[in-house]
């Protein structure tokens, strides 16, 4: 029987044997630089919401500290949304004809909650708390980022395990003084090894090994 | 040989389709503010019907909790001794709170009122100089004129330290050389500005 394929049809096989580890080994970057990318996190994209509420007005121009309205982040594992009536307090005076503030007005009028799109979510098998990051010195700006300069809001980080453990290994390089938490912006006074060290040890902060083990996260 | 590979490769696309599946990630379970189909005002967290108590929430210490004698009037006494840290975390419950109106050295200037809030009175005056403790803790509790309540966002425990705190800023208004210790007077002549004074 005459053969189906000449000889020089070798080079093929060897070039797609060959090729093969390649292109396997592209598509395994491909699949994870996409799981890492900002386009499935979806960091750093503002989200839409019911009342174009900007961080960037009362946060950065009129100076309102986080913890006005997120009341409970120090105390409880969840930070708070604002209810309708922490808008009123300065809004029962001030824009009061603004129509990007009709729905805070009919909310508080009818009693409906206002429904912001959530921006920040960690899938329901993780279990986070804020009190004990903000007890032990990680400001807000380590993990939400310049929050004072968005005027929608936007997650800044991947929320994804890598972020987490990063900082677990090493908090020393984020811990700040507990009085600036909420402090954006915040430039250490001095070199950042030698406070975060320090500071590690005065909140006694724990080892690695146990804020990367699984139950911390996954309980 | 073959049905085995066919049977191998239907199991990986099977298998490969359930990781993607986001049971666990969307839990059936209510976090805080997660909206729900069940109740008509969609809250999954419910509101106390009018007239429970919770337990240990009686709350029925008029002086601690509304800052009133039992005949109704303001009491003259803090509830608790006031040290050093009580006035400290009220500094810091003042500056988060009170600032935004009253500013930080109590004048009433904050940056909402330089943007067309009602200007309050300074807290240097003489009437809320003589004023009662239980009443500055009466006028965050209830709100006073003008002024929006601040029960909902302050604690109990945290109105009174602000109270001690905003004592503190008025008697630092009123200070002359005689209330600095002998051993600080020196340091009257080099005056270093407030660290966190007015931005
Ligand atoms: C005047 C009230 C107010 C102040 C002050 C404020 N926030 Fe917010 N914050 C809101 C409201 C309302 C939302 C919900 C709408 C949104 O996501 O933009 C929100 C949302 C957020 C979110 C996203 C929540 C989510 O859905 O994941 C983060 C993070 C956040 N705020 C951080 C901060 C930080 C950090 C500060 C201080 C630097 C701050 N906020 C100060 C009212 C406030
Ligand atoms: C402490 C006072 C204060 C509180 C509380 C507050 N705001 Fe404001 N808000 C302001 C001021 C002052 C401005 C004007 C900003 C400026 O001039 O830069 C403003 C502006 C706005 C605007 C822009 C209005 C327009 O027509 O462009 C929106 C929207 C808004 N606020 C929404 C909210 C919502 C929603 C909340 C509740 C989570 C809230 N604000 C709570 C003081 C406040
Ligand atoms: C260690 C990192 C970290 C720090 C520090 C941190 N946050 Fe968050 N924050 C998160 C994560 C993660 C979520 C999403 C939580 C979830 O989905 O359950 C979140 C969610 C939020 C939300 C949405 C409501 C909620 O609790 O889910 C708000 C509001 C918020 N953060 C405000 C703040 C403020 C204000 C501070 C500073 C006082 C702060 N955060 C400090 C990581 C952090
Ligand atoms: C910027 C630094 C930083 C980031 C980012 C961070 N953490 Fe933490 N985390 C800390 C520090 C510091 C502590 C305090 C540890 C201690 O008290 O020993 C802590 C403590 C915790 C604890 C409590 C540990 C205990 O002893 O029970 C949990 C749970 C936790 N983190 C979850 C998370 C999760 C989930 C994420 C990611 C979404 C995250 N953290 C991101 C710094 C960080
Ligand atoms: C500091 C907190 C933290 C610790 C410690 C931690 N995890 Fe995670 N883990 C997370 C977070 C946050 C996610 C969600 C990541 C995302 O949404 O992409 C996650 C996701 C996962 C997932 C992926 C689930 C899925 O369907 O995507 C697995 C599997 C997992 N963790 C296993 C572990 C194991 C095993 C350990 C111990 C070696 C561990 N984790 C320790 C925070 C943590
Ligand atoms: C949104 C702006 C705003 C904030 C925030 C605010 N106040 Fe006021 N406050 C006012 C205004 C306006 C008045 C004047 C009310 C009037 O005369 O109608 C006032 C008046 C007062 C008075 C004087 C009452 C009298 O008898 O004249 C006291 C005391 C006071 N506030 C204490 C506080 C304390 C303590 C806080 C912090 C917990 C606070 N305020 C937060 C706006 C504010």
């Amino acid at each position: 029987m005459a053969q189906i394929f000449h000889h020089s049809t070798n080079t093929f096989a060897r070039i797609t044997i060959f090729g093969a580890v390649f292109i396997l080994a592209f598509l395994g970057w491909a699949f994870d630089t996409l799981n890492r990318s900002a386009y499935s996190t979806r960091a750093t994209q503002p989200r839409e919401q019911p009342v174009p509420f900007s961080h960037a007005h009362h946060v950065g121009a009129i100076g309102i500290d986080c913890r006005y309205c997120h009341t409970t982040v120090e105390t409880s594992g969840f930070a708070n949304i604002p209810p309708t009536k922490t808008c009123m307090n300065c809004h029962s005076q001030i824009w009061l004809t603004s129509p990007t503030l009709e729905p805070v007005r009919a909310s508080f009028r009818t009693g409906e909650s206002i429904r912001w799109t959530r921006v920040n979510d960690l899938p329901d098998f993780v279990y986070f708390n804020h009190s004990i990051h903000v007890n032990k010195g990680v400001g807000c700006e380590s993990c939400h980022g310049r929050v004072d300069q968005m005027p929608l809001t936007w997650q800044e980080n991947s929320l994804q395990m890598e972020w987490c453990l990063n900082c677990h290994r090493n908090p020393e390089k984020y811990v700040r003084p507990r009085e600036f938490i909420t402090k954006m912006g915040y430039q250490p006074d001095g070199d950042q090894d030698t406070i975060g060290r320090q500071l590690v040890k005065e909140y006694g902060i724990q080892d690695a090994r146990t804020l990367t083990s699984c139950s911390i996260c996954h309980r | 040989m073959r049905t085995n590979f066919l049977f191998g490769a239907v199991v990986l696309v099977l298998a490969s389709g359930v990781a993607c599946r986001q049971d666990m990630h969307d839990q059936p379970k209510y976090i805080p503010l997660r909206p729900t189909d069940f109740f008509a005002d969609g809250r999954s967290e419910r509101q106390l019907i009018d007239g429970t108590v919770a337990r240990g929430h009686l709350n029925d210490d008029a002086v601690y909790f509304d800052g009133k004698t039992a005949d109704g009037k303001a009491v003259e006494q803090f509830p608790f001794p006031v040290t050093k840290d009580v006035i400290l975390r009220g500094q810091t419950r003042y500056n988060v709170y009170c600032a935004p109106c009253h500013d930080r050295l109590g004048e009433g200037n904050g940056m909402v009122v330089r943007r067309g809030y009602r200007h309050p009175p300074s807290y240097h005056i003489g009437r809320l100089r003589q004023a009662a403790d239980g009443y500055i803790f009466d006028v965050i509790t209830n709100g006073f004129g003008a002024m929006p309540d601040y029960a909902a966002q302050i604690p109990v425990r945290d109105r009174w330290t602000i109270v001690a705190y905003v004592r503190a800023l008025q008697l630092s208004h009123n200070a002359s050389v005689n209330d600095v210790p002998a051993d600080a007077r020196g340091q009257l002549d080099h005056p270093t500005p407030v660290p966190g004074g007015e931005k």
